[in-house]
C-alpha cells in the first residue's frame, strides 16, 4: 500500500514537473534580432498595417492621438477583460526601456522581458509569422512616437485562466509561423498572404475559434461570433463574400460596401489604419480573399 | 342615450388600450424615417463612388446633383428621428448601440461632421473626378468615425 502511495506520488511530481517544462515560456533564439538595423519610415506602413493603434491608442482617439499608444482599450472575451497595456516610449510606463530583443519575443513568441506569457488577446499568434527586419522596423518607428505617462491598467481574468503558466502549453498548440493559404503562386498573393496572416491578423476575428480559444484552420475566415459583443463577424471568403477585387480594395481605402453601406464596429477603426496603407497592398489583401475558397 | 352609452364604452375602451401601444412603441417610423435617409444617402454616394473609381463616367452634372442630394438630406435636424429607447438593446430591428444615447451631443456633432464633409463634396464636386474623389474619404471617414461608435455590427 505505502510503495503503491509512493508510485502515485511520483507520477504526480513527475506530470507536474512535465507540465511546468512544457509552460515554459520560450523566446526567440539569442541572435534572432542580432544585427538588424530598424528603419522607423518602413516601419510606419507596419504599424498601419499591423493595427496597433486599434487597442494600444486611447479609447475613440482619432488623427494625432492615434499615434499616443497609451493603452487602455477594453476586449470583453468569456475568459475575461483584457486591457490593452501602453506601450508608448516611457520607459517607466511604456516599453522604451526595452531592446529590440524582448520586443521581438514579445511580438512574435508572447514572452514579456520578465518572462511571463502574455495572453493571446495579444494577437503574437499572427505576428508569429513576421519578417524580423518587419519587426525591427516597427520597433525603430515606434521609438519616434510620443510617451505617454499612463499606468497601463491590469486585466480583469479569471480562475483558471488568471494562471498565465498555463498559457505556455496553449501556444504549444496554437502558435504556428508556418502560414494557413500553403501555396501562394504569386508575388501579389505572398503580399496578401503576408498582410492578412501576419501583420493585419484578419482571422482572429474572422476565423471561428474551437473550445480552447485556437483559430480553426478548417474553418479559415468563415466569420465567427464577435468577441466582443453582439452580433457576428462576417465570412469573407471568395464565396461568402461575392465581391470583385476592386470592391473589396474599394471597401479597405473608403470603407463603402458595393452597395454604399458604410463600414461599422470594429472594422471601420481597421479601415482608418488600412486606407492609409499603399494601394498595392490592399490590392494584395484583395487577391489573396478572393482566392479563398 | 344608446348613441351616449356607445361612445363612453369607445372612449373607456381607448383609454385603456391607448397607453398599452405607447407603452410598446416599437419606433416603427423613427426606424424607417434612419434607415430611409441613410438609404438616399447610400444612393447619392453610389453615383459618387462609382465617378470616382472609374466605374461610370464622370459627368459634372449627375456629380453636381448627387452631392446636392447628400448636402440636403444631411441638413436634417436629427433629435426627432432618435427617441429614448429607440436602440438595439430595447428593441428588435436596429443596430443603434445604447451609447448614442449616453454621448448624445457627441453622436449629433458626428452627424455634424458628415454635413460638413458633404459641403466640402458640394464644393468639389464640378471639378473632376479626382475631386470627388479626394472629397469622398473625407465623407467615408465621417460615416465611420460615427459607425465605430455608434452601430452594432451585422449580425
Amino acid at each position: 500500500m505505502r510503495r503503491f502511495f509512493l508510485v502515485i506520488v511520483a507520477l504526480a511530481a513527475v506530470l507536474a514537473a512535465a507540465g511546468w517544462f512544457l509552460s515554459a515560456p520560450a523566446r526567440l533564439p539569442a541572435d534572432a534580432t542580432a544585427g538588424l538595423e530598424g528603419d522607423p519610415g518602413r516601419g510606419e506602413r507596419i504599424f498601419l498595417a499591423g493595427g496597433c493603434a486599434s487597442c494600444h491608442a486611447p479609447e475613440d482617439a482619432e488623427g494625432e492621438e492615434r499615434r499616443v499608444l497609451a493603452g487602455g482599450h477594453r476586449l470583453d472575451s468569456e475568459f475575461g477583460t483584457f486591457v490593452a497595456p501602453n506601450i508608448s516610449p516611457d520607459p517607466e510606463h511604456g516599453i522604451g526601456g526595452w531592446t529590440l530583443a524582448q520586443f521581438a519575443d514579445a511580438m512574435m513568441r508572447g514572452v514579456s522581458p520578465d518572462g511571463r506569457h502574455y495572453y493571446p488577446a495579444f494577437p503574437y499568434t499572427s505576428y508569429a509569422k513576421m519578417e524580423m527586419q518587419d519587426v525591427a522596423d516597427l520597433w525603430a518607428f515606434l521609438q519616434t512616437l510620443p510617451a505617454a505617462d499612463v499606468e497601463s491598467a491590469a486585466h480583469d481574468v479569471s480562475f483558471p485562466y488568471n494562471l498565465r503558466r498555463g498559457i505556455g502549453i496553449w501556444k504549444r498548440l496554437y502558435v504556428d509561423d508556418a502560414f494557413v493559404m500553403t501555396h501562394a503562386g504569386t508575388a501579389q498573393l505572398e503580399r496578401g498572404r503576408y498582410l492578412v496572416e501576419a501583420l493585419a491578423h484578419c482571422a482572429e476575428c474572422h476565423t471561428p475559434r474551437d473550445r480552447f480559444g485556437g483559430l480553426d484552420p478548417e474553418r479559415w475566415m468563415e466569420g465567427a461570433p464577435n468577441p466582443s459583443g453582439e452580433g457576428r463577424i462576417p465570412a469573407i471568403t471568395h464565396d461568402a463574400l461575392g465581391w470583385s477585387a476592386s470592391d473589396i480594395a474599394w471597401y479597405l481605402e473608403s470603407g463603402f460596401t458595393p452597395d454604399y453601406d458604410s463600414a461599422g464596429g470594429s472594422m471601420a477603426d481597421v479601415i482608418t489604419n488600412l486606407a492609409q496603407l499603399e494601394a498595392a497592398d490592399r490590392e494584395a489583401i484583395a487577391a489573396y480573399l478572393l482566392a479563398l475558397n | 342615450m344608446m348613441l351616449k352609452a356607445k361612445t363612453v364604452t369607445v372612449a373607456a375602451a381607448l383609454a385603456l388600450v391607448a397607453p398599452a401601444a405607447m407603452a410598446q412603441d416599437d419606433f416603427a417610423a423613427q426606424l424607417q424615417a434612419r434607415k430611409g435617409q441613410f438609404r438616399i444617402m447610400a444612393l447619392n454616394l453610389g453615383v459618387l463612388g462609382g465617378m470616382a473609381q472609374g466605374k461610370i463616367d464622370y459627368d459634372a452634372e449627375r456629380a453636381q446633383t448627387a452631392a446636392d442630394n447628400l448636402v440636403a438630406v444631411t441638413s436634417i435636424e436629427q433629435s426627432l428621428h432618435w427617441p429614448e429607447g429607440s436602440d438595439s438593446f430595447s428593441i428588435d430591428g436596429t443596430r443603434a448601440k445604447p451609447a448614442i444615447w449616453d454621448n448624445m451631443d457627441d453622436f449629433q456633432s458626428k452627424w455634424e461632421d458628415v454635413h460638413a464633409a458633404a459641403m466640402e463634396m458640394q464644393a468639389a464636386a464640378s471639378d473632376g473626378r479626382e475631386a470627388v474623389g479626394a472629397a469622398l474619404q473625407n465623407v467615408g471617414g465621417a460615416c465611420k468615425a460615427c459607425h465605430d461608435e455608434y452601430r452594432e455590427p451585422e449580425s
